[in-house]
C-alpha cells in the first residue's frame, strides 16, 4: 500500500495552500513520515510555527498546533516544553522567521538545548510577503527588495546552530526526499535541540526573478550542490567548491533543559 | 503481459501541475496532461517510490504490486 | 490560628498573590523597577514543582508565557516600560487567541529608556491600546502592597474566567514600598479556574462561543488536539476570511468583557456622599489624593476620591454619574494627561476636568493637589 499520510491530516485541509512545485509540501510528507517513525503520540506532540508560507503547516497536521507570531515560534514552544517536558515539541517554519525576526529566540533554544525539534525550510526568500531577500538569499540573488543585487552576506544556518551550542544539526534538501524523514527522526529521537535544516526552492518569488526556468531547474540545483557528508571527506576542497554538505552534521551529547530545571526543583525543594 | 512493479493512484484535486513526478520517474512513467499529471506508460514502473515522496502535493500514491 | 503577617515589598506582594491564585509557570526579562517579582518567583516556583524561565527578552518571555498557558499553566510575566512597548504584540496574541495569562508593568517614567528607578503612570494608555487592532483589555491599578497581592489573585481570576490577558498597572512606588500584608488563608480568597471542555475530543471547537461568550479551552497534553492561531479564526480554530465570521469573533472578544462589566469593574469611593471636587486617582498618587482629601475637608472643603482598581474597562458608567454630581474632577497622575483624557470624554463638559500632571519622577505630593483643588473651585 502507498504511504497513509492522511491520518496525520486534519480532515478536508487539503489540498494546501502552497504554490505548485514549492517544496514544503515534500518536507510536510516527510515530517509525518518521521514523526510515524518514531511513534509519536499525536495528543503529546505540540508543533509550534511563526509567520510565513512554512509557517502553515501545523494548521494541516492533526496534533497540538499552535500557529504564533512572526519569529516567535522557538519562544512559544520553549514556554510549552518547560510547562510540560513530557510533551514532544516540533518547531517548523522558513528561514526568514527563524533566523532573522527569530533570530535570538533561535540561538537562545541551541544554546539551552530544551529538547526539540526545529525544522527550517529554507528556501532562501520571503514568499508569503511576495520574495524579499532574507538572512539566507545568496549575496548577489534578485529578490523584489534586492532589483540591483543582494548586497547582504549569507547566513549558514548549520553553522549558527552549532556555534550556538545545537547538539544535533542536519541538513537535508527537499530533493532527497527520502532522506528528510530520517534526519528529522534522528533528530526527534535526539535528546536536545535539533535543527534540520532543510533546502527547498520556491518557484513563484525566488526562482522566477533568478533565472531559474522551472520548478525542475530548481529541484536539479538542488540535486547537483548537495553532498553527502561522507563524500565530501574525500573531496578537495576545490571540488567542494559552491556544494553544500547534507546529512548529520553535528552531534554531541549535552545536559538537556527541562533535566537541568528538574534538578532545580530538586535544589529547591532539598530532595 | 504488464511489468508494472506497481499501480500508481493519481488524485487529480490535488495535483497542482508541478511536474517534478514527470521529471524525475527513471522509467518515464508520467507525464503531463495539461494542467494535472497521468500515467502514460504503466508498464514501466519500477516501484522506486520517488515520485510519491517528491509529490509536494499529495496527489500520487504508489501501490506497490 | 493567627494570620501569616509579613513585611514585604510590592512586588513581592504581587508574586505571594501571584502563587496563592495557583501561579505554576512565569517567564520573564528583567528589568528595573519590577525585577523582584521575577527574583522572587525563581526562588518559590520550583519548591511548589512550577516553573520559572528567564527568557532572551521581553517578546519571547511573553511568547513562553502563552505556550505554557496553552499546557494549562496559570502563568505570570512581569516587566516595565521598554520591555511592555516590546510585549504588544504578542498581548494582541493572547487577545486573539484568547489565552488566559497576567502581565504586570511596573511602570517608570518617560518614553524609551527615560528614568528607570522613577516612578511613572505613563502607560496607561498603552495598557489599553498598545496593541494593534480592536481588543478589549483588562487593567488593574492596585494602590498597596496589602491590595498587590489581592488584585494579582484577582487578575488571575478575571485572565482566567474570561480566558484572557490580564495586566496589572504598578508604579514604581508601589512596587518598591514596604508594607505590612496579611497573606490569606488556603480558601479564603476565592480561586477561579478556567473552564474546561464538556464535550469530547472530536466534538471540541476551541471558538465555539454558542453556550456563553468565554468558550472552554482545552490543554495541550490532555487528548484534545486544536489549533491556535494569531489569524481571525472560526470557531473550529481555523483561519477565515468570511466576514460574517470575523466580524462576529472580533465582536464577540470585546463583548465578553463589555457585557460583564459588572463582574470586572471594582472602584474605591471614599467621602464621595457629598462631594463638590473628586479626585480621580489610581495606583500611589492615589495615597496623597486621599492625604489631600482629609486635609480639604479639614478645611471644609466638600472633597473625596474615585479610585479605580480596575481602569481598563474604564467606569465610563460611575463617572458620568459623579460628574453631574461633582463642580469639578481633579486628575493628579504620573503622566502629561492620560487617564483625564477619559474623564473629559465620559464628563462631556458637566463639570470642570482639571489635570495635575508629573513626569520629573517625584511622586504627586498632597500640597500639589490642595493647590489645585482650590485654583479649580
Amino acid at each position: 500500500m502507498a504511504y497513509d499520510y492522511e491520518k496525520s491530516i486534519r480532515p478536508g485541509k487539503l489540498p494546501h495552500i502552497w504554490c505548485p512545485g514549492c517544496g514544503h509540501g515534500i518536507i510536510m510528507k516527510g515530517l509525518i513520515r518521521a514523526m510515524d517513525t518514531c511513534n509519536l503520540d499525536r495528543n503529546n506532540t505540540a508543533v509550534v510555527s511563526g509567520i510565513g508560507c512554512a509557517s502553515r503547516l501545523p494548521g494541516y497536521l492533526d496534533a497540538c498546533t499552535l500557529h504564533t507570531a512572526h519569529g516567535r515560534a522557538a519562544a512559544f514552544a520553549t514556554g510549552v516544553k518547560m510547562a510540560k517536558p513530557e510533551m514532544t515539541v516540533l518547531v517548523v517554519g522558513g528561514d526568514g522567521d527563524g533566523t532573522a525576526i527569530g533570530g535570538n529566540h533561535f540561538i537562545h533554544a541551541c544554546r539551552r538545548n530544551i529538547d526539540m525539534t526545529y525544522i527550517i525550510m529554507n528556501n532562501s526568500i520571503y514568499g508569503m510577503t511576495g520574495g524579499q531577500f532574507s538572512p539566507c538569499t545568496p549575496t548577489g540573488a534578485l529578490a523584489s527588495t534586492t532589483v540591483y543585487g543582494n548586497p547582504d552576506p549569507t547566513f549558514d544556518i548549520a553553522k549558527l546552530a552549532i556555534g550556538a551550542g545545537a547538539t544535533f544539526v542536519a541538513r537535508g534538501t527537499a530533493y532527497h526526499a527520502a532522506q528528510i524523514d530520517k534526519l528529522i527522526a534522528e533528530g526527534i529521537q535526539h535528546k536536545g535541540l535539533a535543527v534540520i535544516e532543510i533546502l527547498d526552492d520556491c518557484p513563484t518569488t525566488y526562482g522566477r526573478r533568478n533565472k531559474f526556468r522551472s520548478v525542475i531547474d530548481m529541484m536539479k540545483r538542488l540535486k547537483d550542490i548537495a553532498v553527502p557528508v561522507a563524500a565530501a571527506a574525500k573531496m578537495t576542497p576545490e571540488q567542494l567548491e559552491g556544494k553544500v554538505l547534507t546529512g548529520v552534521l553535528h552531534k554531541e551529547e549535552r545536559p538537556e533543559y527541562t533535566e537541568q530545571y528538574a534538578e532545580v526543583i530538586k535544589r529547591a525543594q532539598g530532595v | 503481459m504488464s511489468g508494472a512493479k506497481a499501480r500508481i493512484e493519481i488524485i487529480e484535486r490535488y495535483c497542482k501541475g508541478c511536474s517534478i513526478c514527470v521529471e524525475f520517474c527513471p522509467t518515464k512513467v508520467l507525464a503531463m496532461d495539461a494542467f494535472v499529471v497521468k500515467v502514460e506508460n504503466a508498464d514501466a514502473c519500477i516501484a522506486c517510490n520517488q515520485c510519491e515522496l517528491r509529490c509536494p502535493d499529495f496527489a500520487i500514491k504508489v501501490h506497490k504490486l | 490560628m493567627a494570620k501569616k503577617v509579613a513585611l514585604m515589598q510590592g512586588n513581592e506582594a504581587c508574586a505571594q498573590g501571584a502563587l496563592y491564585a495557583g501561579c505554576d509557570f512565569f517567564a520573564g526579562y528583567p528589568i528595573t523597577p519590577s525585577t523582584e517579582v521575577a527574583e522572587v518567583l525563581s526562588i518559590e516556583l520550583p519548591k511548589i514543582g512550577g516553573k520559572f524561565i528567564q527568557m532572551e527578552d521581553e517578546i519571547g518571555a511573553t511568547a513562553a508565557l502563552i505556550g505554557a498557558a496553552l499546557t494549562g499553566a496559570k502563568a505570570l510575566d512581569s516587566t516595565s516600560g521598554p520591555g511592555m512597548s516590546l510585549k504588544q504584540e504578542l498581548l494582541g496574541y493572547a487577545c486573539i487567541a484568547e489565552i488566559p495569562c497576567v502581565i504586570v508593568n511596573v511602570q517608570r517614567g518617560g518614553p524609551s529608556t527615560g528614568m528607570p528607578t522613577g516612578p511613572g503612570q505613563s502607560d496607561m494608555q498603552q495598557a489599553m491600546w498598545g496593541t494593534h487592532g480592536d481588543h478589549a483589555a483588562i487593567v488593574l491599578t492596585p494602590a498597596s502592597c496589602q491590595e498587590i497581592y489581592e488584585e494579582t489573585v484577582r487578575a488571575f481570576n478575571l485572565a482566567e474566567k474570561y480566558r484572557m490577558p490580564v495586566q496589572i498597572q504598578l508604579d514604581e512606588i508601589c512596587a518598591h514600598m514596604r508594607e505590612r500584608v496579611t497573606l490569606a488563608e488556603p480558601g479564603e480568597l476565592e480561586i477561579i479556574n478556567r473552564e474546561k471542555p464538556s464535550v469530547s475530543p472530536a466534538d471540541y471547537k476551541p471558538y465555539d462561543a454558542t453556550k456563553g461568550m468565554v468558550p472552554p479551552l482545552a490543554t495541550y497534553g490532555s487528548g484534545y488536539r486544536f489549533h491556535v492561531t494569531g489569524l481571525n479564526k472560526a470557531a473550529d480554530g481555523f483561519p477565515t476570511t468570511k466576514a460574517e465570521l470575523v466580524d462576529a469573533e472580533e465582536r464577540r472578544q470585546i463583548d465578553k468583557v463589555m457585557f460583564n462589566l459588572a463582574d470586572i469593574q471594582k472602584n474605591e469611593e471614599y467621602l464621595l456622599d457629598d462631594a463638590e471636587v473628586i479626585l480621580f486617582a489610581y495606583g500611589s498618587t492615589s495615597r496623597s489624593a486621599r492625604y489631600a482629601v482629609n486635609e480639604l475637608r479639614k478645611e471644609g472643603v466638600k472633597a473625596g476620591m474615585f479610585r479605580p482598581l480596575t481602569m481598563w474597562p474604564f467606569p465610563d458608567d460611575r463617572v458620568a454619574e459623579l460628574s453631574k454630581q461633582a463642580k469639578a474632577i481633579v486628575c493628579p497622575e504620573m503622566n502629561l494627561g492620560q487617564m483625564v483624557r477619559e474623564v473629559q470624554r465620559v464628563a462631556q463638559g458637566r463639570c470642570t476636568v482639571a489635570h495635575i500632571g508629573r513626569v520629573d519622577g517625584e511622586p504627586i505630593n498632597p500640597g500639589q493637589i490642595i493647590d489645585k483643588v482650590k485654583e479649580v473651585l
